[in-house]
């Protein structure tokens, strides 16, 4: 524990070099707002992965609730979040990082699950099995694949 | 496969516009009015001002089928329960016949109060409970299986006899401590995704998410037909999917916690019409 937050805090200091570390779920930090200052792999985003996340029904799957003019040829946007049109106008990359990681610290109660949380669920599940979960959760994107996310939607401008 | 390509970015396009006629009303075989529509009981007033049922958000294609019994696909299986109805099964020597009689007579307004209180078992039982209750103990016959095919089309075929009465079950009494649970249970977010029932279809209906447009996710429609399975659904199938869709373990169905939420979602339909069997995607 104790180390991890001694490498965190080094992460932090050396936030200009590539730091090639995945912070763990459970040792993010969030800021003002709700904000992730620090990247969670130290590896630049690949916007082109992050895009395909957001519109895959396994993976991201966030086009179920948000719609855009940058996915406009996946069928079937939801509307139960806002457009995204020009989010990176709006937020900063560590904001996004934080609205990924955990919406409910940017916004409180919001409908939009947290992809990158590991506890603090009721009965959660194995997937979409309806089972009892087993062992611990993996967060619902990996740190690289949020990476890939901020780095994409930091990308709609507008 | 070309034409449905064409035929999924054309319904894309149009996601925004209404993909149905949510003002449309449901007469049923010409003549019989179904209110889907409606203000909220009063137990409701602080979260919604009217209820709807779940056909309102359905496709003109998909409401219309459920327009005519003939084009109903549900409705197979109540003729099918009409005869299970009169056949003689179990130790007995009895069919529900022989104690209820004429269904179209025994069983109207049945549908529309249940779940309700059972005085003599002290328990709130659902439609499904009391099916049950009477095979083995009147009948000496097997129980159903709680979600099956012959569960559906029986609670299906005492549906129709209720079908454009209000819904009308009780919150008070005997039931108050259950309906407070089916409360709690309908607010708590489950799973990995942390979403309530409420999140979707309290705060969200009328909103399409991905290719669904979200219901207040009524029952006053069950059991319904779903084209996606082709069959009739139960109600605690439906409960069990939408929980499982949160990433979460789901309860079992029949078992206390569903029981109690189907009393409470019940009663958030209080004063829609009873329109099962019902036509839903
Ligand atoms: C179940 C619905 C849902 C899903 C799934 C979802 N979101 Fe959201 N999202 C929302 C809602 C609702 C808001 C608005 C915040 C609020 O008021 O609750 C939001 C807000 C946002 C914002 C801020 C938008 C703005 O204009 O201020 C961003 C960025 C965002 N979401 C990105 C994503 C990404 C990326 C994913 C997938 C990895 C995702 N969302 C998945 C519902 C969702
Ligand atoms: C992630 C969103 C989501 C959550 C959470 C959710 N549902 Fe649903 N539910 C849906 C969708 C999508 C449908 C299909 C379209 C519709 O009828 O709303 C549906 C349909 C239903 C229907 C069928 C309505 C009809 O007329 O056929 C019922 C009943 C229902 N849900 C009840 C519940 C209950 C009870 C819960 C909580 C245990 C719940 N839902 C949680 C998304 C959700």
């Amino acid at each position: 524990m104790r180390l991890t937050a001694l490498t965190f805090t080094a992460a932090v200091a050396l936030a200009n070099v590539t730091f090639a570390e995945t912070v763990a779920p459970s040792d993010v930090s969030f800021g003002e707002g709700g904000a992730i200052e620090q990247s969670l792999t130290g590896v630049a985003g690949d916007p082109v992965n992050g895009k395909d996340v957001i519109v895959n029904k396994g993976r991201g799957n966030c086009v179920a609730c948000h719609s855009s003019e940058a996915w406009a040829d996946t069928p079937f946007h939801g509307e139960v979040g806002p457009l995204l049109d020009g989010v990176g106008d709006r937020w900063s990359a560590a904001e996004l990082r934080g609205i990924l990681a955990n919406a409910k610290n940017t916004f409180e109660g919001t409908i939009m699950p947290a992809y990158y949380k590991v506890d603090g669920f009721t009965r959660p599940g194995n997937a979409y099995t309806g089972k009892a979960a087993e062992g611990a959760l993996d967060p619902l994107l990996s740190a690289q694949e949020i990476e890939d996310v901020v780095a994409f939607l930091s990308t709609l401008k507008e | 496969m070309k034409l449905k390509t064409i035929t999924a970015i054309a319904a894309a396009l149009f996601a925004t516009t209404a993909i149905a006629d949510e003002d449309a009303e449901l007469v049923i075989n010409g003549d019989l009015e179904i209110v889907t529509k409606t203000a909220a009981p009063a137990h409701l007033s602080d979260a919604l001002d009217e209820i709807m049922s779940g056909w309102r958000f359905r496709s003109d294609g998909t409401q219309a089928m459920q327009m005519d019994d003939f084009d109903n696909p549900g409705m197979a299986a109540v003729d099918g329960a009409a005869e299970a109805w009169a056949t003689v099964e179990g130790e007995k020597g009895k069919s529900c016949a022989s104690c209820h009689g004429d269904v179209a007579e025994s069983m109207v307004g049945v549908r529309a109060v249940y779940p309700k209180w059972n005085e003599k078992a002290g328990e709130v039982r659902t439609l499904a409970m009391q099916i049950n209750d009477c095979r083995e103990n009147q009948m000496g016959a097997k129980a159903y299986g709680y979600t099956s095919g012959d569960m559906a089309a029986m609670e299906a075929l005492l549906s129709v006899q209720s079908r454009g009465m209000p819904v009308n079950v009780a919150i008070d009494g005997p039931v108050a401590a259950t309906w407070e649970k089916g409360k709690e249970l309908y607010y708590t977010r489950f799973g990995q995704l942390d979403l309530s029932c409420a999140n979707c279809h309290e705060d969200n209906y009328g909103n399409m998410i991905r290719a669904d447009h979200l219901s207040q996710g009524q029952i006053n429609g069950f059991p319904a037909y779903r084209l996606k399975n082709t069959k009739l659904n139960t109600v605690h199938d439906r409960f069990k999917g939408c929980v499982r869709d949160t990433r979460a373990e789901t309860f079992k169905p029949g078992g206390a916690e569903f029981i109690a939420l189907e009393l409470y979602v019940a009663s958030r339909g209080n004063g829609l019409s009873v329109e099962g069997p019902s036509v839903r995607n």
